[in-house]
């Protein structure tokens, strides 16, 4: 075992893994991490905690990790390079590791223009890759990046992004490839509405034999209503939400209902693609929605191993 | 060439208030190319100065200069007795040419007339773009001749972020994403494969994280 944590256990069983979202306040309280918590202990095998997401400041990450430990929860701890260089990230990993956090998932960060601070300095000293080497070697070789010693464990399950609808569409398995040679263990994938291009995404992941070298859990975001789709369709870059998703979110009665339906239809073609270890599940604004979907969708009870 | 932009009228104005005798001072080379510290600027914004100064009651000369380059000591050392007459001078060159005044003219009041934006190209007439941000180990031989570090947002080294669509970068539909055009680049010269390499960490102290750049060439120094 590399780290130990729930979710390699998970993975490296060979079952499937349930992980979901839960971002941290604008604000200083406890009870939001922890409520999410509450809700999705049970239906989860670990929780991501968000690194100021879309580039808007809140509570830190490593912060509400810790209030998931404290309650048994296990954390993924979210990391962007848009805002540490190779020093804060070294330190805050070994910080983590100290503080017993075990997963965690390395990303780019969405720029800064997107966010509350749009006027903010970007750091971006080393990118998403060169962070999963680093962590990787401080791990293995309990060195830093200069090559100096570290003196302790740094047990980490390392994570990574995959964005299989973002262009150009044919470099993506090759930055997956470069991700997973860097040392990513795992990879959360961007939420899949596009299934046709998501399945030739998999099928070059495959060619490439990138699914047995780490495990791949699809990306799932729950559509609250019409407008959210629109939005998604048209504003965030790196989304492919196909006319045909929009279009029965606005021809649904209940909405939310056919949100919830749309979502558990992609986890059951999920299940029939070869290559697919779990699922992450972000749920912006809409956690309680969670444990149904994962029950719906015949992943409960979570297994103990 | 170092692109520039003339600042606003209205922050011009206010920052050589009280100034009497005022010298605009233009730069013949790159402010010239960028339409904003030329001969011809030199000539528009102390024109529009004295009108405005016109109405305002404001007492005063307002004088006209332009060297080839506000860079070089040289050239500076020109217009020596001209700026000794004066009270102000407001240079049109980009920071370099202003802290160069300010240095051979220790006495002076030296004013920005201009902001210095970035090491670019003319893409066609009224339209200037960045490609290099001066980070001191070119690494162009490895990204098909386009640079990540002065036109990718997040100065990515190993590829395009998830947010690129469309050949354009996340942050602007107006901005193109490098990455996909060193992917285009890299295809047609059939060297994609380059990519599949883990590009290392930078070192970026030569590109002035490691304090302010110098460099000194004996074999020219007198």
């Amino acid at each position: 075992m590399k780290s130990g944590s729930n979710l390699e256990r998970i993975l490296e069983s060979g079952q499937f893994a349930v992980t979901a979202e839960a971002g941290p306040p604008k604000g200083s309280s406890p009870k939001v991490v922890q409520r999410k918590g509450e809700l999705l202990k049970l239906c989860c095998d670990a929780l991501n905690v968000t690194d100021n997401q879309t580039a808007i400041v809140r509570m830190s990450s490593l912060s509400g990790c810790v209030l998931l430990k404290e309650m048994g929860v296990e954390p993924v701890l979210q990391m962007v390079v848009r805002d540490r260089n190779r020093l804060a990230l070294q330190g805050d990993i070994l910080g983590a590791a100290a503080l017993g956090i075990r997963n965690v998932l390395c990303l780019s960060g969405d720029h800064q223009k997107f966010g509350n601070h749009p006027t903010a300095k970007g750091v971006y000293d080393i990118d998403s890759i060169q962070f999963i080497q680093m962590v990787k070697t401080m791990r293995d070789e309990h060195k830093f990046l200069n090559g100096e010693e570290i003196s302790g464990d740094v047990p980490f399950f390392i994570g990574a992004a995959a964005n299989p609808f973002a262009d150009p569409f044919e470099f993506r398995v090759i930055r997956l490839a470069k991700k997973v040679s860097a040392g990513a263990d795992f990879i959360q994938t961007q939420g899949i509405f596009d299934m046709p291009k998501f399945i030739e995404w998999m099928k070059m992941v495959r060619d490439r034999g990138l699914d047995e070298k780490t495990h791949i859990l699809a990306g799932l975001i729950p559509i609250k209503s019409v407008g959210m789709a629109r939005y998604m369709r048209n504003n965030v870059s790196g989304l492919s939400v196909p006319k045909e998703i929009v279009d029965r979110m606005a021809d649904a009665k209940e909405p939310k209902e056919e949100g919830v339906k749309i979502c558990l239809e992609t986890i059951e073609q999920l299940k029939e693609v070869d290559g697919i270890h779990g699922i992450h599940i972000m749920a912006v604004a809409w956690e309680d929605i969670v444990s149904r979907i994962i029950e719906e969708a015949g992943l409960m009870p979570r297994p103990v191993v | 060439m170092i692109v520039l932009e003339q600042k606003k009228f209205q922050e011009i104005e206010k920052m050589t208030t009280g100034y009497n005798r005022l010298l605009v001072l233009g730069c013949e080379t790159c402010a010239a190319m960028s339409f904003a510290g030329g001969q011809r600027q030199v000539a528009e914004l102390a024109s529009a100065i004295r009108v405005a100064r016109k109405t305002t009651g404001e007492q005063g000369e307002v004088l006209e200069e332009a060297i080839a380059r506000q860079c070089e000591p040289e050239f500076v050392d020109l217009i020596k007795d001209e700026v000794s007459g004066c009270d102000a001078v407001l240079s049109l060159a980009c920071g370099a040419g202003v802290q160069m005044l300010a240095e051979r003219f220790q006495d002076k009041v030296v004013l920005p007339g201009c902001n210095t934006t970035f090491l670019g190209v003319t893409e066609e007439l009224g339209v200037w773009s960045e490609r290099c941000a001066g980070c001191g180990n070119c690494i162009l031989d490895k990204t098909a001749g386009l640079c990540p570090i002065a036109r990718c947002s997040k100065q990515l080294l190993n590829g395009p972020c998830g947010g690129s669509m469309n050949g354009k970068c996340e942050i602007s539909k107006d901005v193109d994403c490098v990455w996909q055009l060193i992917i285009d680049r890299l295809t047609r010269l059939n060297r994609l494969e380059m990519l599949e390499e883990i590009f290392p960490v930078k070192d970026w102290s030569p590109a002035g994280h490691g304090g302010p750049r110098k460099m000194v060439r004996e074999d020219l120094k007198s």
